[in-house]
């Protein structure tokens, strides 16, 4: 199964419809997570807004996550230990206030965190390719040096 | 237990809110833990520790920062908590305000996305709030410190 997942803040039909398009060529399920734009999709079922919960099971599950350069999704798919495809949101289009989505992509990519698809022929090249690895490794539980480090320095003056 | 630093760690849900459960985890014994974010659905991933609920707004609705504001002040007052905490966004702000108002330590740690500056809020935060950290050390300057980031740590 493949979780593609845009978050819960503003549509993104660019990518919808190209996963939509992607989605007529295989025979994998694909489930959508994403607030609606213009573009009705054909092949696939998406949905506005998962719980927490719901959401984990579904990375939890998933053989591979494809999705807009948040880092929610990058987290999350980086803490399942699942290979991440992101497609960065671009400004000018009106898919986001500013580029910086498409400079976390970059600078992921560049650390080896994640796969990045700059437009839809990329994209499906690597949801194609059924051999995609997770890349770099998060730790399951995170310590608590950086918290520890904060409450340290607040407690010295 | 009364020794304990009490913490109230605040993020919109979505990434701010994974992000703060990476720094304060629900799992951490030697801190006491309020959490405060933006979908009475995120309760689910703090299980066992105290949650809210606020209301989200944005620069598109940013009237709805008054009952947020008035809320914070509320919850702040009822947990009385050392240390305020948030990884954004514009409703994270509005509650380190609060504290700040209410005389307690607050901390924003500027989200991991913002990687060639700080965001807008954090900048703001900057100006009022006892420490900011970005996740960059790139980005570090005298005022703005680094402490690691939620991918490394």
């Amino acid at each position: 199964m493949i979780f593609v997942t845009i978050g819960t803040q503003i549509s993104f039909d660019r990518f919808i419809e190209a996963i939509d398009e992607i989605a007529g060529l295989i025979d994998e399920p694909i489930i959508v997570q994403g607030i609606k734009g213009g573009y009705q999709t054909k092949n696939v079922k998406t949905v506005d807004f998962l719980n927490p919960d719901e959401f984990n099971k579904l990375m939890e599950g998933a053989r591979l996550i494809v999705g807009h350069a948040g880092m929610g999704t990058v987290l999350s798919a980086l803490k399942y230990e699942k290979p991440i495809i992101i497609f960065p949101r671009i400004a000018s289009l009106r898919e986001h206030r500013n580029d910086h989505q498409m400079v976390t992509a970059m600078r992921m990519n560049e650390l080896g965190y994640v796969h990045v698809a700059y437009d839809k022929k990329q994209l499906k090249a690597l949801i194609l390719n059924n051999d995609l690895k997770p890349l770099k490794k998060l730790n399951q539980d995170a310590s608590n040096n950086m918290i520890n480090f904060i409450i340290n320095s607040l407690n010295k003056n | 237990m009364g020794n304990k630093v009490k913490l109230l760690a605040v993020a919109s849900i979505g990434g701010h809110w994974v992000q703060l459960l990476r720094i304060v985890s629900p799992d951490n014994a030697e801190i006491s833990v309020t959490y405060l974010s933006t979908h009475p659905k995120c309760a689910i991933m703090v299980e066992g520790q105290k949650f809210y609920a606020i209301t989200d707004f944005s620069r598109w609705n940013f009237y709805k920062l008054i009952p947020t504001f008035f809320k914070a002040l509320k919850i702040i007052q009822k947990e009385r908590p050392n240390i305020v905490v948030s990884t954004g966004a514009a409703p994270g702000l509005v509650v380190l305000l609060a504290a700040k108002l209410l005389g307690k330590k607050t901390v924003w740690i500027d989200s991991i996305a913002n990687v060639q500056h700080l965001s807008l809020s954090g900048n703001i935060a900057s100006r009022f709030v006892t420490r900011t950290f970005t996740q960059w050390e790139s980005l570090k300057t005298h005022k703005i410190l680094y402490a690691g980031n939620v991918l490394e740590q």
